[in-house]
């Protein structure tokens, strides 16, 4: 093996606001060339970890530290952040924050800006690596003009320009399609091997980040390392299913079925996945598992009739739109980045309004309503839950829209406080907002539009940034407010949640509807799944590699098992 | 919320092809000129000029008439502003009084008072066609690379970049964040009662800048990762090289701004007296 | 490691100016009295001065004030521009002089009358006597006019700031105090 590159030692930190440390006797080490992927659920330590290695913990966030960390065998502490950048790039999660230059060839060359690089030999270094990151054509363009996938691209060269030995990805997939994240997951991949970089990934989407080889997984949970070894090891043992991490659905398909997971089955791929010793017994789980009802139709609820819109003349977002969702329906509306997803969703709650068609609810027509008559009966749910909290006590939070209708005190007071018990915030009530965590904040903002008792609620990215245990916990809680007959309508490009949550699937390309369909049905279409940039499940591989005759039903099988299973979850 | 912002506009001439920083020089010195002098004839001068180099610049007028429009209403406002609190205000400064008819009482209309009001104007339009050119000439890239060049630190230099980079984004979470609180029931515009307009924004307002701090946060350790501040200097990416034209065009306008000075403060006072 | 400006003050600047031209161009609300607005912007720039100190203060009151200028009318009326700079600044000075520290959470009635202190005066002079004064200077115009333009200025954002800054200051502070005596109930 080669030389170790990054090594911690007996290592503890503390940050100085908080009482116990966040990182508990660490000890690791990660060679020259490797590729590691960390995972553990929100809150286990991951991120600080990783804020460890690029040195912004201790340097930007202060605290306290025991025992050692060495990279390149220098203690980081006697160094600084600058020294340590020169060995570790951080492409960091949120590609908005990262992206500070005004155009791409600009934020390339920002750490050469800052090493005083002179322009002539920056320019060169600039077309070199964006050639490395194939955006070589796109030097002028600027932020906004790239999609995600471009975005980090764009950040993977600005570190790269510095040629670091060691690359760092913070959460790298949290804000791509699934599509986009695939080719995220091979471009990391080609790099490491092209270039003998280390590369260390910290995510929580393990299936989706073992797309391509990795040679050691590090399970982190609770501030202390619970595995550190091969992903086929890990698949074999039980260490993601107690640290709350999200198993590959292939593997979970296995188990369920009884098969013994070993080292030996070659399970961290689909594709390496030695399938014969476990096929019979997949066969059987199938056969004995219950055939899946069909749901009930109802009267429709919301629909729009050919409905087109553009934020500029001249140009359309959304073309010749038309759909009905039935009362009491979950539904997903997914598609690429910048499809119009989100404009459908603003349209329906008349954050914009319509340039032709029609939108009704129940019988009514509603095109031309307020959004704030609309709001009583469509309530939206904004992805990022700090742009609507703005008071800071919960009662105060989910009250305002009462407030604000003039409704009287005693029903408002009743109100919000039914409200809270639904959402289980009762017992929060008087706490601060700021006290609560990402999750909770989230409920909050469901309460504060449940309050208005909307018969249909639009959720945008309702799992965004979640962990497994906290995705499972948001869902279970939107599918309690559907069965007490809410309508639910969810952007998203979580395939996960689609396929578990929503039965059927609006999906949307350029503004057009490509297809609805049932989610199922959408995710083991080839065509569909490339048009829309998104990703096939590893469930439909695993029946057709069992052999199964109707792969289809195989999954709408496993996702009813698998619910059963997880509702019985601590 | 369409409302329109000026910013660069792309264009082949003789004023986008010079570096950022010598726009800045020649826009400081033009406003500075033009703020010192009073002086009838040097202000015609500057404004023929100014017109003559907006022509140059292939700029077209519709492209930034709706900021002309606003412009022309406010010093139409102004001006009758001016008249109201001070209708001899031209009386006193030229010394004489020519009156061509009388309104009421101290409101008369006098030739001192118009030629007054008339040099107020023209001090704007010697300004406004430079500093629209600056603003839509100069690519935003360019922009801090040219405050340093003049002398500012580059950290402030960055922190201008900085602002032009997020205005975008800043403008997108405010749209997305009164869209919400609209839907609450939260509105600006509306006849409410205004102590509840004022809490309404508080509602827009507080969720935009708490969101804006965390950015803060995020930038910051982006930048600091990637070295910035390492040194006491740094170059830019986007930095014009300086070329011949551009020396031109500063030592020309050096020696505008020394002769409009020489000539305003010649006799002793920034105003040139025509009826003496 | 000191090495002058901190880059959380860096950033601070440029994100708040960015903030300041987006609040000043969307978010002025319309008063009772005709013709005039309440500016938030100007309470959004004295709460960024109280959180990152005067010369952050300053930099964003002169930069975003100047973008404004440039991006709303193409020019810049300098004398305001300045005066932006100079109440952003001050504020910040007098919030460190009196002791106001918002990073601990506390805002209490004693650091809301000596904030509130502090920005009348710094208006006052700002607005009241500075920017009128910078008018006749550069443009000449008449004693009377520019006088009233500023005092109405000053009372319009000494009563902006004193609201609408005062209600933010107290809401940022609440997001920083430490509540670890909570219980569920």
């Amino acid at each position: 093996m080669s030389r170790p590159i990054i090594r911690f030692k007996d290592f503890t930190f503390k940050y100085r606001s908080q009482k116990e440390p966040t990182l508990k006797n660490i000890n690791l080490t990660i060679h020259e060339g490797e590729k590691v992927l960390i995972v553990g659920p929100s809150g286990s330590g991951k991120s600080t970890l990783a804020h460890c290695i690029n040195g912004l913990v201790p340097f930007a966030y202060e605290g306290d530290i025991t025992g050692s960390l060495t990279i390149n065998n220098e203690e980081t502490k006697e160094l600084d952040i600058f020294s340590i950048s020169k060995y570790v790039g951080t492409v960091l999660q949120d590609p908005d924050g990262q992206f500070i230059g005004l155009s791409v060839g600009e934020d390339i060359a920002f750490s050469l800006e800052n090493d005083c690089v002179e322009q002539q030999e920056m320019k060169e270094q600039v077309v070199d690596i964006s050639k490395l990151i194939d955006m070589e054509n796109k030097l002028h363009a600027s932020l906004h003009e790239l999609s995600g996938g471009q975005k980090q691209r764009v950040s993977l060269g600005g570190v790269m320009v510095d040629d670091v030995d060691i690359l760092l990805f913070d959460e790298p997939l949290a804000n791509l399609d699934p599509a986009t994240g695939k080719h995220a997951i091979e471009l990391i991949h080609d790099i490491q091997q092209q270039m003998n970089k280390t590369v260390i990934i910290i995510e929580h989407r393990l299936e989706d980040v073992l797309h391509c080889p990795v040679d050691r997984v590090i399970v982190i949970n609770d501030g202390e390392i619970v595995s550190d070894t091969t992903p086929d090891e890990l698949l074999s043992s039980t260490v993601l299913e107690s640290s709350n991490i999200r198993e590959p659905l292939y593997v979970k398909a296995l188990k369920y079925a009884g098969c013994q997971i070993t080292p030996e089955l070659r399970p961290s791929h689909i594709d390496t996945l030695k399938i014969d010793q476990c096929k019979e017994k997949v066969l059987a789980w199938y056969e004995s598992s219950e055939q899946q009802k069909p749901i009930k139709k109802t009267a429709p609820i919301l629909s729009m009739e050919n409905v087109s819109f553009g934020y500029r003349d001249g140009e359309s977002t959304i073309k010749n739109v038309s759909f009905s969702i039935d009362q009491g329906e979950i539904v997903s509306i997914v598609g690429k980045n910048g499809a119009g997803k989100s404009t459908l969703a603003k349209l329906i709650c008349g954050f914009e309004k319509v340039d032709t068609g029609k939108i009704y609810y129940h019988d009514q027509e509603i095109t031309n309503d307020t959004i704030h008559d609309r709001a009583e009966k469509i309530g939206i749910v904004m992805q990022n839950p700090n742009h609507m909290i703005s008071k800071h006590m919960i009662f105060d939070e989910v009250s305002l829209g009462l407030v604000t209708r003039g409704v009287p005190e005693a029903e408002i007071k009743q109100r919000v406080e039914d409200t809270l018990k639904i959402c289980g915030l009762y017992p929060f009530r008087n706490w601060p907002i700021s006290a609560l965590s990402f999750g909770q904040k989230k409920r909050v903002t469901i309460a504060s539009i449940l309050v208005l008792e909307p018969e249909v609620i639009i959720l945008d990215e309702p799992t965004a940034g979640q962990d497994f245990k906290h995705y499972t916990e948001i869902m279970e809680f939107l599918l309690e407010l559907n069965k007490r007959g809410i309508t639910i309508l969810m952007v998203t490009h979580d395939m996960h949640l689609m396929l578990e949550y929503t039965p059927r699937a609006i999906v949307i390309a350029d503004g057009q509807i490509i297809a609805d369909r049932s989610a199922v049905e959408v995710l083991t279409d080839h065509e569909l799944v490339e048009q829309a940039n998104l990703k096939e499940t590893s469930l439909f591989t695993l029946a057709l590699r069992a052999g199964i005759d109707e792969p289809i039903e195989f999954v709408n099988r496993f996702i009813a098992y698998d619910r059963e299973v997880r509702k019985i979850w601590p | 919320m369409a409302v329109e912002m000026l910013s660069y506009i792309e264009k082949n001439s003789p004023v986008h092809r010079l570096s950022g920083a010598t726009k800045l020089i020649v826009f400081l010195l033009w406003s500075s000129a033009a703020m010192l002098t009073y002086d009838t004839r040097v202000l015609l001068f500057l404004f023929v000029i100014s017109i003559t180099i907006f022509w140059l610049s292939k700029v077209a007028l519709r492209d930034v008439a709706f900021v002309l429009i606003f412009i022309l209403i406010f010093l139409l406002l102004n001006n009758i502003a001016i008249y109201l609190f001070s209708p001899q205000e031209g009386v006193s400064i030229y010394g004489t009084s020519h009156v061509l008819f009388e309104i009421a009482g101290r409101y008369n209309v006098t030739l001192e008072q118009l030629f007054y009001q008339f040099n107020i104007t023209l001090k704007y339009f010697v300004v406004i066609p430079a500093a629209l050119l600056f603003i839509v000439t100069t690519h935003p890239s360019e922009f801090a690379a040219s405050l340093n060049r003049i002398g500012v630190s580059y950290k402030i230099a960055y922190a201008v970049s900085l602002a032009l980079r997020y205005i975008p984004d800043i403008q997108r979470d405010f749209r997305t964040i009164s869209q919400a609180q609209q839907a609450r029931g939260i509105d600006l515009s509306r006849n409410e009662k205004f102590f509840t307009r004022i809490k309404n924004a508080i509602s827009i307002i507080l969720p935009l800048i708490l969101s804006s701090l965390d950015r803060i946060e995020v930038i910051s350790n982006a930048m600091e990762l990637r070295g910035f501040g390492k040194k006491k200097k740094r170059t830019w990416y986007s930095a014009k090289p300086f070329r011949r034209s551009d020396y031109i065009t500063i030592f020309v306008s050096v020696i505008i701004f020394i002769l409009s000075v020489i000539i305003t403060f010649y006799d002793g006072s920034r105003f040139y007296n025509p009826f003496l | 490691m000191n090495r002058g400006l901190a880059i959380r003050t860096v950033v601070a600047i440029g994100i708040g100016a960015a903030v300041y031209v987006i609040l000043g161009r969307f978010a002025a609300i319309p008063t009772p009295v005709p013709n005039t607005s309440i500016h938030t912007t100007f309470a959004f720039l004295a709460l960024m001065s109280v959180i990152f100190g005067p010369l952050a203060g300053g930099l964003i009151g002169l930069i975003g004030h100047a973008l404004l200028d440039a991006i709303s009318y193409g020019s810049i009326w300098w004398s305001w521009v300045v005066i932006s700079g100079f109440v952003g600044l001050f504020i910040g000075y007098g919030a460190k002089k009196f002791n106001i520290d918002i990073e601990s959470g506390v805002f209490g009635k004693k650091e809301i009358i000596s904030f509130n202190l502090i920005q009348i005066v710094v208006q006052l002079v700002g607005w009241g006597l500075l920017a009128p004064t910078l008018d006749i200077l550069i443009y000449v115009e008449p004693n009377l006019k520019v006088f009233v333009q500023g005092i109405t200025a000053a009372a319009s954002n000494i009563v902006t700031v004193g609201v609408i800054g005062t209600l933010l200051l107290v809401a940022y502070a609440k997001t920083r105090s430490q509540s670890d005596s909570l219980t569920k109930e």
